[in-house]
């Protein structure tokens, strides 16, 4: 017997970003930003989901939307009721949505081509750990949190914070009442994930979504050099 | 907490590869994980014994290099290890650092096999 070291070097989630790179390229060819939704379960990732989607149809953007939960089809059905065309991923016990699971639901999804799309939404299943893993092409990764989890949530998930590419802070009508510290939670997302751009929303008032609205029509136009859709 | 479809991946990775060397006994596994790779080393160290069972795997070892937070800063103009990730400051000279040079790694770094020597 003789003992042999092999290196490798390889990337044990190689598959994963082989695939998620190769759904990046067609989301660029296409023209369509493509944004990845994360949070704990219960922010509000859906309700804040349903009104961006309803508000940006209103301007006249063309949206579709990926929704990933362990069981049932409620957030597609609650999202398609904006209008827009959205499909359920079921992911029956795995905790984050994959590339693969990405590609395989854009095949045969009726009525949506991604040329035709301004913006796909991403949602996927509550998770502040193990979604910030896989990539799944998307453009902007959004890191949700709401003013009844804590302002440390940064502090104790910085893995998946420090992944983000914008943050947005959710249920700020209720801010008070939950006695939430605004300067403590933006200083924490800021200590984890420095100059990142932060929005107070509120999906019942419709606080921050005008500026939210805005940043992805920038992202939008600034990816593709498109005209804005909105 | 998708530490068993990590440890799956590793094991379809290395069998593939083991392949390669027929007879040849998996002794260890070496991997390298950034300190932002949201992967814990007990619960990789709790899959293992059950995942590699009845693969060319069993039996063998499996040893993780934690890697550190490196950032690069722009202020100093070099490339800072941070102690933790609970602040993404250069610990040098305290200003904010966005630049992720090291620290999302999840790879496998090398196997060490016990090869069958061909009978003379």
């Amino acid at each position: 017997m003789t003992t042999r070291i092999v290196e490798l070097r390889r990337g044990i989630l190689k598959k994963n970003d082989e695939l998620a790179a190769g759904l990046r390229g067609r989301f660029v060819d296409a023209g369509v930003l493509v944004l990845n939704l994360v949070s704990s379960p219960g922010t509000g990732k859906t309700a804040f989901l349903e009104y961006t989607l309803r508000e940006l149809r209103a301007r006249g953007a063309k949206v579709a939307a990926l929704v990933g939960d362990l069981e049932t089809d409620n957030d597609a059905r609650r999202l398609a009721a904006s209008g827009a065309p959205v499909r359920q991923i079921n992911t029956h016990g795995i905790c984050h949505l994959d590339a693969e699971m990405i590609n395989k639901h854009l095949e045969g999804w009726e009525g949506v081509e991604l040329a035709g799309l301004d913006y796909l939404f991403i949602e996927n299943v509550g998770n502040l750990v193990c979604p910030s893993s896989y990539d799944l092409g998307e453009k902007i990764r959004v890191a949700l949190l709401s003013v009844t989890e804590g302002e440390d949530k940064p502090l104790k998930y910085p893995t998946l914070f420090n992944s983000a590419d914008a943050a947005v802070i959710t249920k700020m009508d209720i801010a008070e009442p939950c006695g939430f510290n605004r300067e403590l939670a933006l200083k924490n997302i800021n200590e984890i994930r420095p100059g990142i751009r932060i929005f107070e929303t509120s999906a019942k008032t419709g606080a921050g979504i005008d500026d939210w609205l805005a940043y992805l029509a920038q992202a939008h136009t600034a990816r593709h050099g498109l005209q804005d859709p909105l | 907490m998708h530490e068993l479809s990590v440890v799956a991946s590793i094991v379809e990775s290395v069998t593939e590869l083991a392949a390669a060397y027929p007879g040849a006994r998996v002794l260890e596994v070496r991997l390298r994980v950034g300190a932002l790779a949201s992967v814990i080393e007990d619960s990789l160290q709790f899959c293992w014994g059950i995942t590699t069972e009845g693969t060319p795997l069993q039996g063998s070892k499996l040893t993780v290099q934690t890697l550190p937070v490196v950032m690069h800063c722009t202020a100093c103009a070099q490339d800072v290890e941070l102690q933790g990730v609970q602040s993404f400051r250069c610990p040098r000279c305290g200003e904010p650092c966005s630049d992720l040079r090291q620290g999302r790694e999840l790879e496998i770094d090398s196997i060490e096999i016990d090869e069958v020597e061909e009978a003379i």
